[in-house]
């Protein structure tokens, strides 16, 4: 046991050592904050209006003009000119906007508007929203209607606000914040799984091709290694989970202290999710999930002289948990308690993922404790079967693995 | 000290050892030969327990072969390796320590070592940095650093150059007069005869020879010996008491021929042929290389 330890420590010391780990744990989280920086800023671009925009209206119809009323930073004019000498002022002055309503005016077709730039989004919002206001407002002239009651009918503006029942009391929730939190851990551990997954098939691979095994293991059994190896690796990846973490807490309160609302909003919006329970169960899933896969990648490498050789044992390897992750991000997420979405979240090969999405849907205690249990065993099964393959394979060189042939060195007596 | 009892060992499809039996003496030098693929390293990756027999035992010491020799025994494989991207000596402090050295002891003897070896300035170079003789070199450290009792060596000689090769075998011989026995595999017979008191010689799975190698040469003996004398050629009538076996040619006016005694004579017998009529420049008995015994061996069986 004393041995594996020590096979640990290296593993663990030799990868948390390398620059490039340093720096990796400092430049994702930047990497994010950037990210969101940008975005921020594209939608402040594209979303709000910071100088003042003109609309000069053409109306041929004559229904329109003087109607349109102005907002902050829209101002609506209405000229008696021709389209063409409207289209000339607002090639000189790129904030001045032309709306041209033809004579033969139908209120499903679309109208031109004329500019040199591309007009923001709520700029043309507004004008829609202000036209079908006129519209309905001429038709019920027209039809004899008081306008003046119908605006009093119509001041209604009703939005869905979501409570939850707990036993607590209710509390407000934030649908779409869990979904994205469920989404964005499923990703993680779905990417760390392969990620670290390859590390361990790398690293056995190495010992191979560096003939540093025979050394190694005429010291520790080759199961004492493979462990220490898997156990190393994963302590690399739960290491820089934890940086991360504290990490992105620090950054968002720094963020937050300088009381940008958007933050705000999503930090709230974050506090509704019940944090701890997600984070454990994350932390459950993928060092179990990681666990699971990394053994039968510890195998694969084991099986092989080369990481190029590695394809064919890759694909059938992969293809469970990357089913489940296409699923996941695209329907999974809208039926949580779909039968697909149950089945995938307790079988062990895709529940690290499955489970992940389904959990702030709060799925029944019984499945969640069934997909825990059945991980632990699903691990343990992959475990056993590896470490059979690994301790032929990696005394074989240069003999074309297949799968025929590993099944055979599972039978193979010590 | 290390006592093999009928050892098989079968691959799917074929069988590597065959009923193998050795006994290595404690405290000897002991040369496992044989062709390449005959079986050596599955023998000797039983003795390390890398893999297990399918019947038949090892005794370490009179015991069976059990976890706790692994500490005991130190392994230099054929084809050896490191960690690539790891310190020398942070690389040799570990494989110490998974053969049951603590890191203050084993950075005691890696300083020792590499004073001895005058690698001092290697402790943070990293292998790949290093030539492949002195990456040998700091593997060798690495095999020897916990003092093992049984010391098993498969080729050990095979990267080094001249130089170095000597400073290694100076090294073993030395490691072995403090008590290590020697368990030395390898197919370059010249480097046996002058370091193994005993071999055993397995070819196709199975042991077809072995004992000490002065006794195993001496049973080779055929009294065939070597003339060379100057003078007038002679030629042979089938009177004198050995055989003509070939005339190996002339130079210089001295003539070189190869004899077989006949029974009941000996090296004088040759002598007092020839000294009345020649000037004998030399006698020399010819006993069979272990080499051109392991070929004869071999081709035998094969």
């Amino acid at each position: 046991m004393n041995k594996v330890l020590l096979i640990i420590q290296r593993e663990y010391l030799t990868r948390v050592k390398k620059r490039s780990f340093v720096i990796m744990i400092f430049v994702v989280p930047l990497l994010i904050l950037a990210m969101g920086a940008v975005i921020k800023f594209i939608a402040k671009k594209s979303g709000e209006i910071t100088s003042l925009q003109t609309v000069n209206v053409v109306d041929s119809t004559g229904a329109f003009a003087g109607q349109f009323h102005n907002v902050p930073n829209i101002k609506f004019q209405t000229l008696n000119v021709t389209l063409a000498q409207a289209k000339l002022s607002s090639k000189e002055n790129e904030d001045v906007f032309t709306l041209y309503i033809p004579a033969k005016f139908n209120p499903k077709a679309p109208i031109q508007i004329y500019s040199k730039k591309k007009p923001p989004l709520p700029l043309t919002t507004q004008i829609e929203k202000q036209m079908n206001d006129i519209a309905i407002a001429n038709s019920f002239k027209e039809q004899h209607i008081d306008t003046a009651i119908v605006n009093h009918i119509r001041k209604t503006d009703i939005s869905v606000s979501p409570v939850e029942l707990t036993e607590t009391g209710d509390k407000k929730t934030s649908m779409g914040a869990n979904i994205g939190v469920g989404i964005s851990c499923a990703i993680l551990i779905y990417m760390s799984i392969f990620i670290y997954g390859a590390q361990v098939m790398r690293g056995v691979i190495e010992e191979k091709t560096n003939r540093i095994i025979e050394v190694v293991i005429s010291s520790v059994k080759p199961f004492q290694l493979m462990l220490g190896k898997i156990i190393g690796v994963g302590l690399v990846g739960l290491t820089q989970f934890g940086a991360w973490t504290v990490l992105s807490v620090v950054a968002a309160k720094v963020a937050g202290q300088s009381s940008q609302v958007g933050i705000m909003n999503f930090l709230s919006a974050i506090q509704t999710i019940p944090f701890g329970f997600i984070l454990g169960c994350f932390v459950f899933y993928f060092t179990s999930g990681y666990l699971l896969y990394s053994a039968l990648f510890a195998a694969v490498g084991s099986a092989v002289d080369s990481e190029t050789e590695t394809q064919q044992f890759m694909f059938p390897i992969t293809l469970p948990l990357l089913f489940t992750y296409i699923l996941s991000v695209s329907v999974l997420f809208q039926a949580p308690n779909s039968p697909l979405a149950v089945w995938l979240s307790i079988i062990p090969f895709t529940a690290p993922v499955a489970m992940m999405v389904r959990l702030p849907f709060d799925p029944p205690v019984w499945q969640i404790a069934v997909s825990m249990a059945l991980m632990v065993v699903g691990f343990l099964f992959t475990t056993y079967v590896a470490s059979r393959i690994y301790r032929v394979g990696v005394l074989m060189y240069g003999k074309k693995a297949s799968f025929k042939e590993l099944s055979k060195w599972f039978f193979y007596k010590e | 000290m290390l006592s093999i009892r009928h050892i098989v060992k079968q691959y799917a499809g074929h069988t590597a050892l065959n009923d193998v039996s050795l006994e290595v003496e404690s405290g000897k030098i002991f040369g496992l030969l044989g062709p390449n693929g005959a079986g050596k390293t599955s023998l000797i990756r039983i003795i390390n327990q890398i893999t297990a027999p399918d019947s038949g035992e090892v005794y370490f010491n009179g015991e069976r072969l059990n976890q706790s020799h692994i500490e005991r025994i130190g392994y230099l494989p054929e084809e050896r390796g490191l960690y690539k991207k790891m310190e020398i000596g942070e690389q040799i402090v570990y494989l110490a320590r998974l053969k049951g050295l603590s890191r203050h002891e084993a950075t005691k003897r890696i300083k020792y070592w590499f004073e001895k070896l005058q690698i001092e300035n290697w402790w943070h170079k990293k292998v790949e940095e290093l030539s492949k003789g002195m990456q040998q070199k700091a593997q060798f450290v690495a095999t020897v650093l916990h003092e093992p009792e049984l010391l098993i060596l498969d080729e050990p000689f095979s990267g080094f150059d001249p130089v170095n090769a000597e400073v290694i075998k100076d090294e073993i011989l030395e490691l072995n007069r403090k008590g290590a026995t020697i368990l030395f595999s390898t197919h370059r017979m010249e480097s046996v005869e002058e370091l193994c008191d005993s071999i055993a010689l397995i070819n196709k799975s199975q042991k077809i020879l072995d004992g000490k190698v002065k006794a195993i040469r001496k049973s080779y003996r055929n009294d065939t010996y070597l003339v060379e004398y100057a003078g007038e050629q002679i030629s042979f009538n089938g009177n004198e008491p050995f055989e003509q076996l070939a005339e190996l040619g002339e130079d210089d006016g001295a003539y070189m021929v190869k004899l077989k005694l006949k029974p009941g004579a000996d090296s004088n017998s040759v002598l007092q042929y020839f000294i009345p009529r020649v000037r004998v420049n030399m006698l020399q008995e010819v006993i069979p290389t272990m080499h051109e015994i392991f070929i004869e061996k071999v081709n035998q069986i094969g």
